[in-house]
């Protein structure tokens, strides 16, 4: 497994096998505001990056050589058509899926790939699982485990995959339990719970693994109109208040405008602009966008 | 037709042997049944080919044999290269295996309810396998079963009779010993009645954990 400190000659031999592939420097995050893309330079380096990843499903192609990046510490916003591929970057990510072709890295390191002897070879489970935990997600359906109380649901991945003590991750996830706002519901089953309620311990759940990532797959799609607000105030709190960062698939505009530091509009598996929520959202360039932005706000 | 308590009398000795063999092949014959179909439903899983084709292989194999051909093997056949054992622990054995492929099914019904977002959640947790289905899959899918499992135990309530054919004196096989020395019938109604004694409870004490199980999925 590399370890951070060989990155920077991980990324030249991505280079090099990837051949002449455009690099670091000119894809999506400089398409538009340099002032927001140099902040993210100075902010970190980049946690995930996408270069020419292809994935089919069957005869469908979702994704097309899609090169893409996100630096560490910000809030990236996925918009576009449903089926243009959005939510299959999350899934991408989070290993639920795997790409026909291309490389996915997260924090420098292959999640598709992984280096061994100079070559690029599918990676050993334990290699995905170190990896992956750096990446949380929350899901459109939530996907609590009934089977177990709030308090548990939140415990359970930090007690048997982080190895914290029963002690420390209760302590954990009752923090992360009151962040969200429900103290009063710890001892319950998720099936007590109404969706919005539900979905704000799930959100608690993927903070509890302290990911470096959040993955957000149109968190709130599946609420009735009245919890939305309580789902998307947790979000914008922690969005706002940690520097984690975020890809977020969304149809809640003003939630991406508030959140994001950067949106791409996607269309058939490829991000065809990018840029300030203010540029995208206020004065979009491609016609694909402004029609997009007609049928959603 | 007479009915003569003395005769029923005389009978209540082996009757209760009857009696105690019978729970014995029910109740641990129940347990090996659900503990392999756990592991035969696991195996079909599993992630590599050569261990799924030869659980297939074997259960489609004890499912569409006859209980009956299958006893006779374990006892006669299985000690001429492989350990003796007692009619009754054969018998056990038996039910136990043969009861195992259908719970198998059952259990593979439960774990394929389970919704896929409960295993894409286990991941994006990065939850081990292990754990995985210790804790998120299995209870999930088990408190779907546990009715079905339950029918599966009446099932084989009813069934154990079959094991007297090897020597394992359970009721039914008490009472046609009884019987035939005594030239009486009494020995089967009694017999009859304990069936139903035994297998009615057990129907109702089913419901009663569907119910209770079903409360908080």
């Amino acid at each position: 497994m590399p370890s951070p400190a060989e990155n920077p000659e991980n990324v030249k031999k991505t280079q090099d096998t990837e051949s002449a592939e455009p690099t670091v420097a000119d894809t999506s995050a400089d398409s538009a505001d340099s002032a927001d893309s140099a902040e993210c330079r100075a902010a970190g380096s980049e946690l995930v990056r996408f270069d020419k990843v292809t994935k089919r499903f069957g005869d469908v192609t979702v994704l097309d050589q899609l090169d893409f990046r996100v630096e560490t510490g910000k809030h990236v916003t996925l918009i576009g058509p449903s089926g243009s591929g959005k939510t299959t970057i999350l899934r991408l990510l989070m290993t639920l899926l795997t790409p026909e072709e291309g490389t996915i890295k997260v924090d420098g390191q292959y999640l598709t790939h992984e280096e061994r002897d100079g070559k690029l070879v599918k990676p050993g489970e334990r290699h995905v699982r170190e990896v992956r935990k750096k990446i949380g997600m929350v899901f459109q359906h939530f996907n609590l485990f009934p089977n177990m109380r709030v308090l548990r649901n939140v415990m359970e991945a930090p007690v048997h995959v982080l190895g914290l003590s029963k002690d420390e991750a209760e302590e954990r996830a009752k923090e992360l339990v009151e962040l969200v706002g429900l103290t009063e519901h710890l001892d319950k089953y998720p099936s007590q719970l109404s969706g919005g309620q539900q979905q704000r311990v799930a959100i608690a759940r993927a903070l509890a693994m302290r990911p470096q990532v959040l993955l957000l797959d149109e968190v709130t799609s599946a609420l009735d109109p009245e919890l939305v607000a309580g789902v998307l105030d947790v979000l914008r709190d922690i969005a706002l208040s940690t520097d984690i960062t975020m890809l977020v698939v969304t149809h809640e505009m003003s939630f991406a405008r508030d959140i994001s530091d950067a949106v791409l509009m996607f269309d058939k598996g490829k991000i065809i602009e990018s840029g300030s929520p203010e540029k995208i959202f206020s004065e979009p360039e491609h016609d694909r966008t402004k029609e997009f932005l007609s049928t959603v706000l | 037709m007479n009915w003569d308590w003395e005769i029923v009398n005389d009978f209540m000795p082996s009757f209760w042997d009857g009696v105690l063999v019978t729970l014995q092949a029910l109740v641990l014959g129940s347990l090996i049944a659900f503990g392999l179909g756990l592991v035969w439903a696991m195996a079909q899983r599993a992630p590599f080919a050569w261990v799924r084709w030869p659980v297939t292989a074997l259960t489609e194999f004890v499912r569409n044999t006859p209980l009956l051909v299958q006893l006779f093997f374990l006892y006669y056949v299985v000690p001429e290269w492989g350990p003796s054992m007692s009619a009754l622990t054969t018998g056990i054995i038996g039910l136990g295996l043969h009861y195992s492929t259908y719970t198998a099914e059952v259990y593979r019904a439960g774990i394929d309810g389970v919704p896929v977002g409960q295993w894409e959640a286990a991941t994006a947790l990065s939850l081990p396998r292990v754990r995985t289905w210790v804790a998120v899959i299995l209870p999930q899918a088990i408190r779907r079963v546990v009715p079905a499992l339950g029918n599966y135990v009446i099932a084989m309530l009813k069934d154990s009779p079959m094991i007297a054919v090897i020597g394992a004196m359970e009721m039914l096989g008490e009472a046609e010993n009884f019987s035939n020395t005594t030239f009486t019938t009494e020995a089967y109604t009694i017999v009859g009645i304990a069936f139903l004694v035994i297998a009615y409870p057990a129907s109702l004490l089913i419901r009663v954990l569907e119910r209770r199980l079903a409360l908080t999925s």
